[in-house]
């Protein structure tokens, strides 16, 4: 047995290496690969994130409003809070961002921009709303999302987002609105005719939606089952066959009806006690994923029939636990469908 | 010279360091891995580095082919179902709450000239009451991130 001493030295090794890695991980560049590049690209240039290395968005945003987004997130935009960092990690990551366009970034005066928000509101509508929604709620999906036909080569940023609009200062977005954003749809609206008063009266239109935030719309995985079940009384055939009736009834597709352990094992040793029946709605398929192309890893829309001590019972998903997992409250509305639409088709089956 | 009670009071100093540096990684609901391989490559490998790893690829479903078949336009996107036929029998006996989560599957689909790998966090599955169930997920996860490193490597 190691003496007390040899113990101790060789656990402050062990923390000393461990605090090590840490104080290594403050390279912006391996924290960047490690939670940025798979939304934002390797090199910035964008994708289910927005394109962080596009020249006039590195040029027309601060340091700040990088930090404050990575540390706030977009609640329900896919973007997370990255509560995990330190404020060292965060400066480390931005320092890395701003090495794909070389300068001084820009900074801006803290000054509020003073404007009349009812006067903003009919210019807003008039020429932000078509891109940021009537409500600055942003354009569908996010990204540039590489994956899926866009009309739009950058989705419009949710101006009512609490995580936006704690990052952005009132004078970041009157410079945005002055200049525009070169290689996005975002023009210059003093170059469409809006004087510089007009445009203080859109960013107090922008800034007063601080004054309607509701709160966070994504659930919380507390509040969410990960699953449904229900208890069949028919045997499973009966069921699979009545599953299998409901779904195309409620026009789905059945594509594929199958033993759990199909593919594990040889094709005469499987358990025929545990069916999955896969079906799908394409346009529904199509809908999730423009709004977020991550979600297919849910579809298509599958539902397992067991029989455990001559009981029989049917198992899905929960959808709408979908909602917490990609921190996209676009998902709600059609999580909240699907969520109906399993129910339907499995009490059809079951009752 | 070090007593016994001065070495219980020194390892309580370096048994908070830990679990302080443990506490600040905190968990991903999502696993995403992005590699510079195009799509072809990437899903070849992914599925050597799974069976590399133990695992078993029981299916490959093609969502993309389905998408297209009916007008929808998109780029390559497939689930890559796969576990270990053990596993998938006793997590589908003892644990009936996680049948609709089997087989476990990674998403792929292509960006561009690049490829995107997600799944969910098995740990986002843990349920207190079963201890053994967590750390089988546990190991579950770590796997999965090894294999995402390894896809990693391209970059």
């Amino acid at each position: 047995m190691p003496s007390p001493r040899t113990f101790l030295v060789t656990l402050f090794i062990l923390i000393a290496g461990h605090s090590h890695s840490i104080h290594a991980s403050e390279d912006g560049a391996l924290l960047y690969a490690q939670n940025c590049a798979v939304c934002h690209g390797n090199h910035g240039n964008g994708g289910v994130g927005v394109p962080l290395a596009l020249p006039d968005f590195q040029y027309a945003v601060t340091d700040r409003f990088l930090e404050l987004s990575i540390r706030h997130g977009r609640p329900g935009r896919i973007m997370p809070a990255f509560n995990q960092l330190s404020d060292k990690q965060v400066k480390a990551i931005v320092k890395h961002i701003r090495s794909w366009a070389p300068g001084k970034p820009i900074s801006f005066p803290t000054i509020t921009v003073e404007g009349d928000p009812a006067k903003g509101k009919v210019l807003y509508q008039q020429n932000c709303a078509a891109c940021h929604g009537t409500n600055g709620e942003g354009g569908k999906g996010t990204g540039v999302t590489f994956s899926r036909p866009r009309g739009l080569p950058i989705i419009a940023p949710a101006l009512n987002n609490s995580g936006f609009l704690a990052a952005a200062s009132d004078q970041l977005i009157k410079a945005t609105l002055m200049n525009g954003r070169e290689g996005t749809p975002m023009v210059s609206f003093l170059k469409q005719g809006l004087s510089e008063k007009d445009i203080n009266n859109i960013v107090s239109y922008v800034r007063s939606f601080e004054n309607q935030l509701s709160a966070n719309p994504v659930p919380r995985e507390n509040e969410l089952a990960h699953t449904i079940t229900y208890e069949s009384d028919y045997s499973v055939e009966e069921t699979v066959a009545a599953i299998k009736l409901a779904a195309t009834g409620k026009n789905f597709r059945v594509i594929r009806i199958q033993n759990l352990d199909n593919g594990f094992v040889e094709e005469n040793k499987e358990d025929d006690r545990k069916v999955i029946i896969y079906f799908c709605n394409f346009e529904m398929v199509n809908d999730a994923l423009l709004i977020d192309p991550r979600a297919g890893m849910f579809l298509p829309c599958r539902v397992t029939v067991v029989e455990k001590d001559g009981k029989v019972s049917v198992h899905a998903i929960n959808p709408k636990w979908l909602s917490y997992l990609f921190n996209n409250a676009e998902l709600n509305r059609l999580c909240s469908e699907m969520l109906q639409t399993y129910i339907s088709i499995i009490e059809e089956a079951t009752l | 010279m070090i007593s016994l009670s001065h070495f219980r009071y020194l390892l309580i100093v370096p048994a908070f360091m830990l679990a302080f540096h443990s506490s600040i990684v905190q968990a991903d609901t999502l696993l995403m891995a992005r590699t510079t391989q195009d799509f072809p490559e990437a899903m070849l490998k992914l599925q050597e580095t799974i069976k590399n790893k133990g695992y078993v690829v029981s299916r490959v479903q093609r969502i993309d082919i389905g998408l297209t078949s009916s007008g929808y336009k998109t780029d390559k996107y497939r689930l890559v179902f796969f576990g270990k036929p053990q596993q998938i029998k006793e997590l589908s006996d003892q644990y009936p709450h996680l049948i609709p989560y089997l087989p476990f599957n990674i998403s792929i689909f292509a960006e561009g000239e690049e490829t995107l790998l997600v799944m969910v966090s098995p740990t986002t599955l843990k349920e207190n009451a079963y201890p053994e169930l967590d750390k089988m997920l546990e190991t579950l996860e770590r796997d999965v991130k090894e294999i995402f490193a390894i896809m990693r490597q391209d970059n």
